[in-house]
């Protein structure tokens, strides 16, 4: 295809990628070097007939004028991404000067916002990843047994979890584990703890996002292996029971091998995927016992008072890092594989 | 032959049990909310048992009937949630459409162009489609602001169009490469231009690709959150923020059942969805993974 042609072809997807997805995050760099603007605060006596006070007040009128000249704020350099919601060198030195050995140095850097939001999100990448692939492999090896008419239903079935809005999924789940839904209900009195919610207990909390989240990642690697289960070569299938393997044996040495390359696109996949993790926290409302690094930016976005763009975009910028270096196994490996064609 | 495929009676118990299992724990918390949106709060969120929820007897004695409607009438009537029904229904159809118009002529020229850019572009989606949707919005907020164009559709419609565009492009490029050159190829030997060709010889034959990469683009419209909650105002919410945003308000006057019965009305499409599209999106999902 001639150069012209193919630009011609290309130029709106182009377009659109550039605008709203390089721009953006070339915004979201220079952004995290700015702060918003400190409050102007103005000093004003107010005289009544019972005697004279002073109050301290934000001058609107200097601060809309500041907004409008500046809109992106005060530059700060690296400001935002050093300080305590952050990286928070500093605090992260002071704990590692003086500690009370590795167990207070992990809990008290567990404490800071950046790093809570960091631990439970890589902790959700890496636990969520495999066991949603091991569920899904497992259903679809189960369905593979079902007779015809029995396996649409099923796979129906199956596939909601992984279709329904995430939003949407994680309040139904919510719900259910409400101290007075069914499933909360019926863990306090297994447990025989009448206080034991969401809310109160961490662990519980975590628990159940990695549940969601392995029953909403699930169904994803079941259609993807239940799909390269039917092509099996079943001469080979047949030859190993030949040779004397054992149904185990089948499934270790011929078929998962042949998923082997099938298993290592789902997990870069869902490992990029469940990065950004993000609406189970505002689903489950866990943000007291868990957060995530996209919540983090979410949460500096609808801030109370004030956006706070400089910090949700340092914490992008972070985020995206983090994004690349997931990334690059299978930037890697597309990059052989286009090789390998070209030759 | 015969012998050795039998499965034995325990391998057959054990699979069928771990199949029931799954089958309940995915099917169940919706038939649950489905059931329970048709009940009272104190029935739905009983403190006594959730037994209550099952026989309803609050719903008897508020409502004088086993079930009731005053959930959907509290959301769809009272807190509107018909507008923003409407909304998604704006939202997710231009989208889609949008979305796979300039997918398709994107995909189409990726996948016949033998040039090297056409690679670095191709991995550029692929890094684009990893970024958080959260980030991307994060770098939006503030130009939006200062152009005076946050809050309404059309701005959230080409943001979602341009988010879903990496995925559209990779998805719709496969497909394109499966249909032979030849085709294209012989209808310009016979005096079609390149769009004529693309128009007249390829889309006919690429119908089922184009519908599955379609109902991927619908979905992502659909389900998004983080671009719809934070790029829409108020009164142009489409159905997800708006569950999110009065959950907040209504959990207040204790009213969760509004909340309950809207999460039932936006998951009624995606269920029609995949009753209709089921083999399109297995076939989709399948045709990303064998050959992205």
């Amino acid at each position: 295809m001639p150069h012209r042609t193919f630009f011609v072809f290309i130029f709106p997807s182009i377009l659109a990628m550039v605008l709203f997805i390089t721009l953006p995050i070339l915004s979201v760099v220079v952004q995290s070097l700015f702060v918003q603007h400190e409050a102007v605060l103005i000093t004003v006596e107010n005289c009544t007939p019972f005697g004279c006070e002073t109050q301290t007040r934000v001058d609107t009128a200097a601060m809309q004028k500041l907004q409008a000249e500046q809109p992106m704020g005060q530059f700060a350099g690296f400001a935002n991404y050093l300080n305590r919601n952050h990286l928070a060198v500093d605090e992260i030195g002071a704990i590692l000067a003086d500690n009370r050995g590795f167990g207070d140095v992990a809990a008290r850097i567990f404490n800071l916002p950046f790093y809570k939001a960091l631990s439970f999100t890589l902790v959700y990448c890496f636990l969520v990843t495999p066991l949603a692939m091991a569920l899904g492999f497992a259903i679809a090896l189960a369905v593979n047994t079902l007779p015809g008419l029995l396996k649409g239903p099923t796979i129906f079935v199956s596939i909601l979890p992984m279709i329904i809005t995430p939003l949407v999924g994680s309040l139904i789940l919510a719900w259910m584990f409400n101290p007075s839904g069914i499933l909360g209900a019926t863990l306090q009195s297994l447990t025989g703890d009448p206080t034991l919610s969401l809310r109160a207990s961490p662990v519980l909390t975590w628990i159940v996002l990695l549940v969601y989240g392995v029953w909403t990642n699930g169904p994803f690697s079941f259609v993807v292996f239940y799909a390269g289960l039917q092509t099996v070569p079943q001469d080979t299938v047949e030859s190993a029971k030949i040779d004397g393997a054992s149904r185990w044996e089948v499934t270790r040495h011929v078929i998962m091998p042949h998923l082997a390359p099938l298993a290592t696109f789902v997990a870069l996949v869902q490992l990029m995927d469940n990065f950004r993790v993000f609406e189970p926290i505002v689903g489950f409302s866990a943000e007291a016992n868990a957060t995530s690094l996209s919540w983090l930016v979410f949460n500096d976005l609808v801030g109370q008072d004030a956006q706070l763009f400089g910090s949700a975009a340092s914490t992008s910028v972070i985020t995206i890092v983090g994004v690349l270096i997931l990334l690059t196994p299978v930037l890697r490996r597309t990059w052989r594989e286009f090789n390998r064609k070209a030759v | 032959m015969s012998v050795a495929t039998r499965r034995p009676v325990a391998l057959n118990a054990l699979i069928l049990a771990f199949l029931v299992i799954w089958v309940i724990a995915a099917a169940f918390p919706f038939a649950w909310t489905v059931w329970g949106s048709f009940k009272v709060e104190a029935d739905f969120f009983s403190r006594q048992s959730w037994w209550s929820a099952i026989e309803g007897t609050r719903t008897q004695a508020q409502t004088g009937g086993a079930f009731t409607l005053a959930g959907y009438e509290g959301a769809w009537v009272k807190n509107e949630f018909w507008k923003a029904a409407i909304n998604t229904l704006i939202v997710t159809l231009s989208v889609t459409l949008i979305s796979l118009t300039i997918g398709t002529l994107g995909g189409y020229a990726l996948a016949r162009s033998g040039y090297r850019y056409a690679f670095w572009i191709l991995i550029a989606a692929l890094i684009f489609r990893a970024m958080p949707h959260i980030t991307l919005v994060s770098g939006y907020m503030l130009p939006f602001f200062q152009l005076n164009i946050w809050g309404v559709l059309p701005t959230t419609i080409i943001v979602l169009v341009a988010i879903n565009q990496p995925f559209t492009l990779w998805m719709l490029h496969s497909f394109f490469l499966s249909i032979p050159k030849d085709l294209d190829e012989s209808a310009m030997v016979d005096g079609c231009t390149r769009f004529q060709a693309f128009r007249m010889v390829i889309i006919p034959v690429m119908w089922p690709g184009v519908i599955t990469t379609g109902l991927f683009s619908f979905l992502l419209g659909y389900n998004d959150f983080a671009v719809t909650s934070m790029l829409l105002a108020q009164e142009n919410q489409t159905m997800v923020p708006k569950i999110a945003s009065f959950l907040g308000s209504i959990q207040n006057e204790g009213n969760v059942m509004f909340a309950v019965a809207a999460v039932v009305s936006a998951t009624v499409p995606l269920f029609i969805l995949v009753l209709f599209f089921q083999r399109q999106i297995v076939s989709g999902l399948t045709a990303g993974a064998v050959k992205g």
